[in-house]
């Protein structure tokens, strides 16, 4: 899809490592079109002026990351069309902008074609341009590769906007709840609906190498892990265990789906190979086993466990052997998810009354306390494991009314806590990874 | 605990105050915390309120500690009428569903609901009621009965229901 990388010296740096309070100001130009090529478009797509809401995309992803600021519209004293061609830096550097996004979209042979600029306005610099065709459909996904290869270039970095989420839309009482699996994309677009409702789903997870779903369905009352193909939305359940089966996730590779099977009061992990169907025991405790997460190179198993009288963090390798605690901080610990990176583990602790999410080493040193609240569980992290998104709900009052249950996502550095809005409460949410790698 | 012994003390200074009509401000939560008292003990629940009957006399449920599945003396008494009752309705089986408060991860907590329904199964067979006729459906946090943010909300909600399957 991409056509022509030109490379060029970094001048602008921005450090992702560290809570950013002064976030990078960049103007996001409207990508320019010519007026045959925005009738043909708005013909297709029902949209006014493809070309600005390409870059209000491309803005709203920078701006949500928390490293950005992108700067008004309203200041810009450029045209879209000349400033692609060559922007007049010193007008860029009169509203403050330190980096310039410009661009131009057209309508050829019944494709979208794409051409996009960064620019290093203090240094008077081109910094990277890239030109893409795609189907006019996918145009906001050209706003978040766009975004993606802009926030890389700045921060040395891979992005994570062209991503979807997966997550538990929820609505009706407390008491009652109704849970849908639904789908969207990173930034809350496209918001779909993959189940009816009729059936309790809970913890959907993407498989990192392809469209597929894990997730837990009470079809039939009986609490199964089931294997959805989001294409062509074929389910099926995975193993056949005579009981609860729950917890799942898959291998870094896509090939094994690992889970917990519940069985007189025990929970232990187990894992089926997808291909051959083969089922591993791969702990055999009496005690509650479960929330497996693998490594990212597939060695070891981060999980939960009570053994020890309560619920704490251990990693294993991936066979079973060598179990060994490592959550030891105040309190009880759960979910642990495995950063992309490999180098953290994301968690879940309840301590005096409090919900955190907080990440630590894998060897359980580091421990780090990213937010506290009522009630929060279910980091997952972003493809880059740069941000966690998790899921809230709210404490009632006397009546048991007030209810709600949100997304909300927060980068590694703490800073940054954003809601992210869905069309009904949500919970159980699940990043993709990028979908153009 | 201490902290109960505490609480129970100063409920009954505030109760004390109550009939004495003289802590007019407290009124509110003292006549909250009263009810809290009356239908706790030790973290579990003692109350009726959600409570239905299998049949004459027979509750349907039982209540747990905080992260616990150990069964209290209510609750084997509870199960013992109910192995009777199964023992006579030898046609009847029997769905027992497990729960956790909301004061859990989600996952955790629908392992904790399923060892919870265990712990009153293990109970009814050694009262002569075949496993056969036994099974066992975890809900986890799902299916609260009580939507408050309590402590007498999820003592209500830590639970195991015996449902008629048939």
């Amino acid at each position: 899809m991409i056509l022509i990388p030109i490379k060029a010296f970094a001048l602008i740096e921005v450090d992702i490592t560290r809570g950013n309070l002064s976030p990078l100001p960049l103007a996001v130009s409207p990508l320019s079109i010519d007026d045959k090529s925005r009738k043909s478009f708005e013909k297709i797509l029902s949209e006014k002026n493809i070309g600005s809401e390409i870059s209000v995309i491309v803005e709203n992803n920078l701006r949500t990351s928390g490293l950005f600021n992108p700067l008004s519209k309203e200041a810009f004293l450029q045209a879209p069309d000349i400033a692609n061609l060559k922007p007049r830096f010193e007008d860029w550097n009169l509203i403050k902008a330190q980096a310039l996004i410009t661009g131009k979209v057209t309508y050829v042979d019944e494709k979208l074609r794409v051409e996009f600029r960064l620019w290093d306005v203090l240094a008077a610099k081109e910094m990277m341009a890239l030109a893409f065709t795609t189907v006019p459909n996918n145009w906001r996904r050209v706003g978040h590769i766009i975004s993606d290869k802009v926030y890389e270039r700045l921060t040395g970095e891979k992005g994570y906007f062209d991503t979807r989420i997966i997550y538990v839309a929820e609505e009706g009482p407390k008491t009652q709840r109704i849970k849908k699996l639904a789908i969207m994309d990173q930034d809350g677009a496209n918001n779909k609906f993959l189940t009816l409702g009729n059936e309790l789903v809970l913890t959907p997870r993407f498989n990192p190498t392809s469209q597929m779903v894990t997730y837990l369905s009470y079809f039939k009352n009986l609490p199964r892990v089931y294997l959805l193909d989001i294409e062509t939305g074929t389910q099926e359940v995975v193993g056949d265990f005579p009981g609860m089966t729950f917890a799942p996730r898959f291998s870094p590779d896509g090939k094994k789906i690992i889970m917990s099977f519940a069985k007189d009061g025990k929970s232990d992990i187990y894992t089926m190979d997808l291909e051959n169907r083969i089922v591993e025991r791969i702990t055999n405790h009496p005690s509650i086993d479960t929330s497996p997460s693998y490594s990212p190179n597939g060695e070891f198993i981060a999980f939960n466990s009570d053994r020890s009288g309560y619920q704490q963090i251990y990693i294993m390798k991936s066979d079973g052997t060598n179990v060994e605690r490592i959550s030891f901080g105040n309190g009880i610990y759960g979910t642990p998810v495995w950063s992309p990176r490999g180098d953290l583990i994301a968690f879940t602790k309840l301590h005096k009354g409090n919900f955190y999410i907080g990440v630590m080493r894998t060897d359980g040193s580091g421990e780090r306390l990213l937010t506290e609240n009522y009630y929060q569980e279910a980091p997952s992290w972003s493809p880059n494991g740069r941000v966690l998104i998790f899921y809230r709900e709210t404490k009632t009052n006397v009546k048991g009314e007030g209810f709600s249950a949100k997304l909300w996502s927060i980068d590694l550095t703490g800073y940054n806590e954003r809601l992210v809005t869905t069309p009904t409460d949500a919970s159980d949410p699940s990043w993709s990874s990028l979908l153009n790698n | 605990m201490i902290f109960n012994k505490i609480f129970k003390n100063a409920l009954l200074v505030l109760a004390a105050c109550l009939v004495l009509s003289a802590c007019a401000t407290k009124k509110e939560v003292a006549t909250d915390d009263v009810t809290i008292s009356g239908q706790m003990q030790s973290d579990v629940y003692t109350g009726t309120d959600s409570v239905e009957y299998l049949a004459d006399g027979v509750k349907d449920r039982v209540f747990f500690a905080t992260n616990e599945s150990i069964l209290t003396t209510a609750s084997r008494e509870t199960l013992r009428a109910q192995a009777a009752w199964l023992r006579k309705n030898s046609d009847i089986n029997v769905v027992l569903e497990g729960h956790a408060d909301e004061r859990g991860t989600r996952e955790y907590n629908l392992a904790l609901g399923e060892r919870r329904a265990n712990s009153a199964k293990d109970y009814l067979m050694t009262y002569g009621i075949s496993s056969d006729r036994i099974s066992v459906l975890s809900y986890g946090k799902e299916r609260p009965v009580d939507a408050g943010s309590s402590p007498l909300a999820w003592s209500k909600n830590r639970r195991s229901v015996t449902v008629k399957a048939n």
